[in-house]
């Protein structure tokens, strides 16, 4: 059982003109077994959420906390928190020329674990792993995230996911950009991973689309830099019909 | 005294190809080919010296010989293309020469350890490889003392040769070296330039062919870390119909005064037809300070080539790769390990034996202070 506790979250973007807040008190919680869904309109901070708990040193927290199982989370570096359980299917993963995914995946494997896996176990966990995403085998010794179709990228991460096995899990916009076929396959990803282990979601995103196909337990309205409203997964109905309009509306006011 | 020959004018810097001294100025820094040297630090390459002949250390192959420059063995027909070059072929008294005979084939590299003289020393390495012989000839250069001179690798018919030469001197050390391939009929060769270290290292490697089909590949990995200069300057001459030429070069540059220069020449004259060439230069600015110039020239005289491109690009180390490893847990010092290894495997990859790439890789990285120790 784990839980990923924030509390009255602030935190800027560093630019050469200077600091600009973009979260303005993010509290929130995030339990092992449960499926949490950010939505929010453009510009609305919740990637930025996404990239602050993972560490990103684009941004600076200038207040709150970020707490994990009694761990101070803001304390740790980045890869300090993955090795705490923490994981971020990126938006926009970048490449690493000339670093092969199989190279890349048994690394960061061997530094989540403490110790390499064994080889043969290991080649064939990858090798499953990657069927069940329907990827080509061929894909293991392509250089990470170099020359991948959006689709791609997407499966690599929810690949990751599925192989590093973390305790709360935040998936940023892993929808956007995927086509029906590809954002069922990925769904399916996250679903056996939900079903596999005790892991908490927290599921960015801007559309409900994806919330057919991942239910969630909790919806949460992010607007402006915090979270705006809390409901269940009707909340997500009320938004495909009626858009963000009356909460940005709200926040302008 | 022969009159020198000299290359037809072209946008690229013109070549003098003479053994004669004064058929060669003394650079004053402004001309093309000098303009990002260190003239006054190199200015005793510019006068003819009485400096020792680099020889060879250590056990060899009966391959490798240590010869009087008068040996008739030696190229004659090959000719410097600078001051320096011109100086140090009249200079020298001795000479490297491996020979690699006709047919013969060999399975592991041939490694010549080289070894200066003293303080100064001239520099005379003529690699050839007989008609239709495979060989893998690796030269190690000495560490310490300044050098000035050139190395020949000679293809003759379909000939397979890759050559690694390996300069990681002492940061006082400075060294002018060419670097003149040759590729014979339907030959195939593969050079491949490690400079790791030195105070001023400028090399000059020119590729030409003989007769039609041949192929050469340049690959180039260098590192600079602080206070150093090296410039590559090469020149690829495409005399001949049908053949292929390849050059990448990867720089990786660490700490402020650290300044590289890259200058790719390809001239693909008009009796070039049907070849295909690219060019490379990629460089990683692994912090503040370094500077890189980057200058790919192509010239083409004829239109009828099948395959003609170059790029060049330099680069910050990118802070978004680090992330993203650091994200699945990999450490900071593991992942600029990844990241560099990424960078240079390429080239590196090239080398055969995984003994000496991997020792090369842990010497970059010990260099870099991504790992302690080798």
């Amino acid at each position: 059982m784990s839980r990923l506790t924030i509390t009255d979250l602030h935190a800027s973007v560093i630019t050469e003109d200077g600091d600009t807040p973009i979260l303005r008190g993010v509290s929130l919680v995030v339990e092992s077994g449960t499926t949490n869904a950010i939505m929010g309109p453009n510009g609305s901070g919740k990637s930025t959420l996404a990239y602050v708990i993972a560490g990103h040193p684009k941004y600076t927290v200038t207040s709150g906390s970020i707490d994990l199982d009694g761990q101070d989370v803001l304390a740790m570096s980045v890869d300090e928190r993955a090795r705490a359980g923490l994981f971020l299917a990126m938006q926009y993963p970048v490449e690493i020329p000339g670093v092969s995914v199989s190279n890349f995946l048994r690394t960061s494997i061997t530094a989540l674990k403490g110790e390499a896996p064994k080889l043969r176990t290991w080649t064939k966990d990858m090798k499953e792993a990657m069927a069940d995403l329907q990827m080509d085998p061929g894909f293991a010794t392509r250089n990470v995230n170099e020359g991948f179709s959006g689709g791609e990228k997407k499966r690599h991460e929810i690949l990751q996911l599925g192989l590093m096995q973390p305790k709360i899990a935040v998936l940023d916009e892993t929808d956007s950009g995927l086509d029906v076929d590809a954002l069922k396959i990925v769904s399916e990803g996250v679903n056996r991973f939900k079903e596999s282990s005790d892991a908490g979601l927290l599921l960015i995103t801007h559309y409900t689309r994806i919330l057919r196909y991942i239910k969630p337990d909790v919806v949460h309205v992010f607007v402006d830099g915090r979270i705006v409203a809390t409901g269940g997964p009707e909340l997500a109905d009320v938004l495909e019909s009626d858009g963000y309009e009356t909460y940005t509306a709200a926040a302008r006011a | 005294m022969r009159a020198p020959t000299v290359a037809p004018a072209t946008d690229l810097a013109p070549r003098i190809y003479s053994r004669e001294i004064g058929d060669f100025d003394v650079p004053k820094g402004r001309e093309e080919e000098w303009r990002f040297a260190p003239i006054r630090k190199l200015s005793s390459f510019f006068e003819p010296e009485n400096w020792g002949s680099v020889g060879i250390s250590g056990e060899h192959d009966a391959t490798v010989e240590y010869v009087e420059i008068s040996d008739p063995r030696l190229s004659q027909s090959w000719m410097p293309t600078d001051r320096p070059s011109a100086i140090a072929r009249a200079q020298a008294t001795h000479a490297v020469l491996v020979t690699i005979a006709k047919e013969s084939v060999h399975s592991s590299p041939i490694v010549v350890n080289l070894k200066n003289a003293g303080e100064n020393n001239y520099l005379h390495v003529e690699v050839h490889a007989g008609p239709f012989s495979k060989s893998q000839v690796v030269l190690i250069h000495d560490t310490t003392g300044n050098v000035s001179g050139s190395m020949l690798s000679i293809l003759g018919d379909q000939a397979e040769l890759t050559m690694l030469s390996v300069i990681d001197a002492d940061t006082a050390v400075m060294q002018h070296v060419h670097w003149f391939t040759e590729v014979g009929r339907d030959a195939n060769f593969l050079g491949l330039s490690i400079t790791l270290g030195g105070g001023v290292i400028r090399t000059v490697p020119t590729l030409t062919y003989r007769a039609p089909g041949g192929k050469g590949q340049i690959l180039g990995a260098f590192l600079l870390t602080g206070d150093q200069f090296q410039e590559h300057r090469m020149l690829v001459d495409h005399t001949q119909p049908h053949c292929v030429s390849n050059v990448i070069y990867k720089g990786a540059l660490s700490g402020e005064g650290a300044h590289s220069v890259w200058i790719g020449d390809v001239l693909v004259r008009r009796e070039a037809v049907g070849i295909e060439t690219y060019e490379l230069n990629r460089n990683l600015l692994l912090t503040d300070g370094p500077r890189a110039d980057s200058v790919p020239n192509l010239e083409l005289e004829t239109g009828d080539v099948l395959s003609a491109g170059h790029a060049s690009a330099t680069g910050r180390f990118d802070d978004e790769q680090l992330f993203y490893l650091q994200s699945r847990g990999i450490p900071e010092s593991v992942a600029r390990q990844l990241v560099v290894r990424g960078f240079f495997v390429d080239v590196l990859s090239k080398i055969d034996d995984p003994d000496l790439s991997g020792s090369l890789m842990r010497r970059i990285e010990s260099k870099l202070g991504i790992i302690d120790h080798e």
